[in-house]
Formats: structure tokens, sequence, C-alpha cells
């Protein structure tokens, strides 16, 4: 770690002031294990309602939500289904068939070359993509939105720079809260520790900026389309 | 920046005859205040999930120390680095050392409130550095040399045939006659000039709305993508944050984040919550090689446990200026530094001192709608009180306030003086406005009636009323 003799005297100086402050001493015993069980237990605070719930009723949630921040949403019931689904969009918004995919378990081991004249390439995006596909791990029903990780699989330019974006989720990768959500991550990284990004997504992209008058696309994808698989 | 908030009589005078400016300023009403009533009704449990929030900062704030050294073992454990900072020419210095160490040109930045604060921008332009701001924005007032106007809306003052114009301006190599007149064709361009940047740069500057101690994360609220887009692309990503940025663990920043951008946008959440840990990992195909956290004192630690503890409980909604009727009038230049409304008037004073923005707390009717609607009950009007009782005590109030305050204490104590005196008072007034119910201008008082109307006394005085049995 890199840190000069400067830094160190800025960082004592710091907590000595936060310590002088709330008059303690850095080595109270209370206020250490007071802090070390918060960041152990991460208790969580209240959850709203209706981020409790059945699958179905969360699953509807999700969607109305999403669809609420402008995104669109394809339902399907089989996986081998999604490039098809995928072709779909695009034909029907007119948009080029050229994708570029996340190579996660699930989206590598879909059958791209049925879908037509898909152009498919993986990797990380490249500022002349149009389409990214990469899968979002968990939803959170409360407010639809998307828990998509960073990782060798998962480019996180893809969520980005192409001007449409294509979240995959299963069904069962629905959740009710946030909470849910980070218990799901836990899981999957261990207790304290994240990836590099954890990119919570609730619609495309947008700004107010201009007399408050929305305008979607500002600098992130014009277009996010959730494929629901299950 | 260097403030300017001793001017903020000169500076609210200007923005009240600035007729652009106060068209631009209709929008906040419009826009913001409804947005977030209709997202404050919409969920149940939003009063509930404030006062956890509130609770959750008064139990970070009483263990900072403990917490900042929890998040910097983390940060440092994924990889990154943390640097401290006592003050803003500390944390410029380190930022560009940063810069120069990877030989960079060009510097991307998200919007940040910190970046504002410390004037990093130009710091880094004069130590050779190309910076571009990458939030809509942000970039529309550094292309016209301002500072932001308003915490979450930095562009809130502008116009659309403005924004138009300076882009007529800045962006030479397009066609002149390309069209321009609506809001989506300016997003657009700005778009694809910020494409540009985004690619070329070396380094990306990010704020932070959250620093988590759990797992050494720090977190950014957008709805553009800018942020990701600055932080993803460059070999290096620099997070500037200050030291009460923190929250424990990933559940209370769930709660921190439920209040945000429903008291801020009125949105449930914003577009995008993206939290960061560390650098690229092994395997990574995207994302910085360096990752490093400055964080900022800056006078903070020095607020703890005093008067204006409370003001660190602030989470940068915005709802503060969006409800407030000055701000409302003069907009967020007037206040004369970054941080503008209440909120600026409370912290203005605590970072820049008393005698620079003495004047801030003095501009408030202390009619206690900020207070209402801060998510996190900050007592701004009783903070307000604090530094006008702070300019008495220095003696710092001008002679005129000082010698109507006195003649008003002497026709207090003694009753009967002050009810004729305000009954000649209210007669004079109502003869004067009998024909309008309202009194255009008024000796001594032009500094009220040059911008509205004196309501003129509808009657008698309350306590003639009283005595007549008016009590209903």
């Amino acid at each position: 770690m890199a840190r000069g003799l400067a830094d160190m005297t800025a960082r004592e100086r710091t907590l000595s002031a936060i310590r002088t402050g709330l008059g303690v001493s850095g080595s109270d015993k209370i206020r250490a294990s007071s802090a070390a069980e918060r960041l152990k237990h991460h208790p969580s605070g209240t959850v709203p309602a209706r981020a409790k719930g059945e699958i179905e009723n969360l699953a509807t949630l999700f969607a109305d939500m999403l669809e609420g921040q402008a995104a669109s949403l394809d339902w399907i019931a089989r996986e081998e289904d999604v490039p098809e689904a995928v072709a779909r969009y695009l034909r029907d918004l007119n948009l080029a068939a050229r994708v570029r995919i996340g190579e996660d378990e699930m989206l590598s081991e879909l059958p791209w070359k049925m879908a037509g004249a898909l152009e498919i390439a993986s990797g990380p995006a490249e500022p002349s993509d149009t389409t990214g596909i990469t899968r979002a791990q968990v939803g959170a029903a409360e407010t639809g939105t998307l828990f998509l990780t960073s990782g060798p699989d998962n480019p996180t330019t893809l969520n980005f720079l192409p001007e449409t974006h294509i979240a995959v989720i299963r069904k069962s990768d629905i959740v009710g809260g946030y909470e849910d959500a980070w218990n799901r991550l836990r899981k999957s990284y261990g207790e304290g520790t994240l990836p590099r990004n954890v990119n919570l997504i609730s619609g495309p992209s947008r700004t107010a900026d201009i007399e408050q008058t929305m305008v979607m696309g500002a600098h992130g994808p014009r277009r996010l389309h959730v494929i629901v698989v299950g | 920046m260097q403030p300017r908030s001793h001017n903020f009589k000169e500076n609210a005078a200007r923005a009240l005859h600035d007729d652009v400016l106060q068209s631009a300023l209709s929008n906040v009403r419009s826009g913001f205040v409804a947005k977030r009533a209709r997202a404050r009704s919409a969920l149940p449990e939003f009063d509930q999930l404030c006062n956890e929030a509130r609770d959750i900062k008064n139990h970070t704030l009483a263990h900072l120390d403990l917490y900042l050294e929890a998040y910097e073992a983390k940060v440092v454990e994924h990889g990154g680095h943390v640097h401290w900072a006592a003050d803003a020419a500390e944390a410029c210095g380190i930022i560009a050392d940063i810069c120069r160490q990877q030989n960079a040109r060009t510097v991307t930045k998200g919007k940040s409130m910190i970046g504002e604060e410390i004037a990093i921008n130009d710091h880094l332009e004069h130590a050779g550095f190309e910076v571009f701001e990458t939030d809509l924005g942000e970039y529309l007032i550094q292309i016209r040399g301002e500072a932001p106007s308003h915490i979450i809306g930095p562009a809130i003052h502008l116009t659309r045939p403005q924004i138009e114009a300076d882009f007529r301006r800045t962006h030479t190599d397009l066609p002149a006659e390309r069209d321009l007149s609506n809001a989506e064709n300016l997003v657009a361009e700005a778009r694809a000039v910020l494409r540009e940047r985004f690619v070329a740069a070396d380094v990306g500057i990010t704020g932070a709305n959250l620093l988590i101690a759990e797992t050494g994360t720090s977190v950014i609220v957008t709805n553009e993508g800018n942020g990701d887009l600055t932080q993803t692309l460059p070999r290096t990503h620099i997070v500037i944050a200050s030291i009460e940025k923190m929250a424990p663990t990933l559940e209370d920043a769930n709660t921190i984040l439920r209040i945000l951008a429903r008291s801020a946008t009125g949105q449930d959440m914003s577009t995008y919550t993206t939290y960061s840990t560390g650098p690229k990992r092994d395997g990574d195909l995207d994302g910085p090689d360096n990752y490093h956290v400055v964080l900022l004192d800056n006078g903070r630690s020095a607020m703890l446990g005093g008067q204006f503890h409370d003001m660190l409980c602030c989470i940068r909604c915005g709802a503060c200026l969006n409800h407030c009727p000055v701000y409302n009038a003069v907009g967020g230049h007037a206040y004369g530094w970054v941080y503008p409304g209440p909120m600026g008037a409370v912290l203005t004073p605590s970072l820049v001192g008393v005698e620079e923005a003495g004047h801030l707390p003095n501009a408030s009717s202390f009619c206690g709608r900020c207070e209402a609607v801060c998510p996190m009950s900050i007592p701004l009007p009783k903070m307000m009180r604090h530094w006008r009782e702070r300019e008495v005590d220095q003696g710092r109030m001008p002679l005129g306030q000082r010698t109507a305050f006195k003649a008003w204490a002497f026709l207090a104590k003694r009753p009967a003086l002050y009810h004729a005196a305000t009954s000649i008072g209210v007669g004079f007034l109502s003869l004067l406005g009998r024909r309008k119910g309202a009194i255009r201008s008024l000796p001594l008082l032009s500094g009220w009636t040059r911008n509205r109307d004196l309501p003129a006394p509808q009657g008698r005085t309350f306590q003639d009323q009283w005595r007549a049995g008016w009590r209903t």
C-alpha cells in the first residue's frame, strides 16, 4: 500500500480530531465492540412491505417497476429461446442484428447460432457496439432493480457503452428487497467482499438537466430490455 | 472556487431582477417538489425509513474513527489505496500527484460536490491536465465557466435557449445549421461530444454518495451513466469523498438509498446505483487498474460534537433547497459558494468561516419547510439561529439593524407604549393601503417594497381584536 509520511500525518490528524470532537479515545472497548458487531451482523432496517411476497407477485412487481422506469420486458419459458427473443426484439425495433454478449455460464451456453443472422461477439464493449447483452445475477422487485456484477464473464462496459442494453435474468433470481439481493451476493462472494463493480440498474440512462425535461439516453443506453426466463 | 458569499445581498438583489433566471427557477417548484411528494406518498414506510436513516447516521458519527479505519482496511484488502486529506489543498495535491504518476493527460469527472468544494478542476488545469465534466449539468456549467447552482441539478438556473447558444459557441466543428431547438437534440449532441472524452481519458474522478465500511466500497448514484463510463474506461479511478459519507454496512446503505432518490428527484431509485470496490480483479476484461480514495476532512471533524454536529447527517438530497422560498426566489448562485439553500446557509460558514458567509444564515424566513422535508430531520432553522447568535455576539450585526432591534426591545418591554405604537402604525398602514389592500412603497422599507408589495393591515391590531372578543 502506497502511503507516504505526509499521508500518515493527515490520517492521524483526522482521526485524532474526530476523537477529540466526540470526546472519546480510540481504545474504548465498548465503542469498538459496538462497531465490530454491526459490521459482523449487518442488521437489516425496515424492508418495505411490498418487497415481501410470493415469487409470482414479486415477478409482477419487478416488471411493473421496470416498465414504470421506461424499460421493456419480455417473458420466455426456456433459456434456449433467449437468442430468438433477442433477434425478435432487435428486428421489431429495426436495430442492427449485431450483439456483444457476456460469457457467463448461462449466456455462453445458449444456441446463438440458431437465431438467424445474429452477429455475435464477446469481450468488453467497444464504442462502435450497438447492443450489449449481460446477465443479471439477481433482481430486486421493490424498485425493479437489476444487480449486475463485474467479472471475467460480465464486462461492466457492456452495461453502459452500447445504445441498447439487453439484460437476461432467471425468474428464480427475482427477490423482494435489496437485503435479499445482497444476501445472495454474500453467498457468491463471501462476507465483506464484493467484485470490482456491482451495478444496480433500474432503467435506461436519462437526464433532466435541461429545464427538467426528461430525455432518455444521456450517456448510457437509450434502451433497456429485460428478458425474464422461467 | 473562491467564496463570494459576503456579496449575498447584492447577488440576491441581482437575481430577483434576472428574468431568465426567474423563468428557470420556476422549474424547481413544478419539478422536484411535486415529484418528491408523489414518491413519498407511494411508500408507506417512508417516514419510518427516514427515522432509521437518521439513527444510522448518528451511530456512524459516534463511531466515525472506527468505521473509517475498518473501511480503509477493506479498501486495501481489495487492492485499493486510501489517502487522507486534512483540507482542500492537501486533497488537490494528492489527486494531482496520482495523475502525474499515471502520466495522465486528460481526466474525466463525474459529478462531485466535494470536487467543487476543493476546486479540483482549477487545480488540475493549472497543473497542466485537461479536465472534462461528464454529468450533463456539470458539463453545461463548465463550458460557461460557472459554479453549480443546485447540489443535484447544477444547471437548474439555465434555460434551453442559453444552452443552445453555449453549444453553438463551443462545438464549432459541428454544422451551423443543425437543429438544437429541443432538449433531445441538445442531449444527443452532448452525448456524442463527451463519448470521445470518455474513451480518451487517462484518469476518471468520481465522488461518492456513500462509503461502506463492511466491504470497503464507494457508491455513486446517477441517472445518466456518466459516472460509470468515467470510472470504468480509464486506467485509474479516483474517488473523492468527505469523511461523513460513511455507512457501516450494505444494509445501512439500503436504508439511506431508499430515501435519497425519493427526496432528491422523486424517483423510487436512481437509474444507476454503482458499488465500486477496489480496482479490476484478475481476469476482469475491463475496469481500472488502479483505485484510489481521497478521504477529505476539511473542517468536518471540527463540527463533531458541536452546535453543527447534526449537519454531518446531511445526505445531499437537495430537498431543503427545492422547498426553500429564499432559494426559489434567488437561486443558488446568490449564495456565493458551493452549497446553496438552507443546507448551504448552515454548512458554508462552518467550512469557509463566518466572516465570509455570515450573511447566509440570515437568508431565511424561518418558515421551517427545510426541516420538515429533510429526510434526516436536520434542525436547519435552529442551526441558522446559532449562526445569527454568533453574529450578534461577535458584534457583526450592522448598526442600523442593532438600533432597530434595540428600539423594538425597548417597546416590547413596555406593553402600554407597545400597544400605542402598534395602533398608530396599523392605522397609518391601513390608510396607506386602503385602496388596493397593499402598499407599493414605503420610506425606510424600500428593501421590501422594491420587489413586492407589503400587504396592508386588514383591520385593527391583534391585541385590539383579542380584547374585543374575536377569538374564533
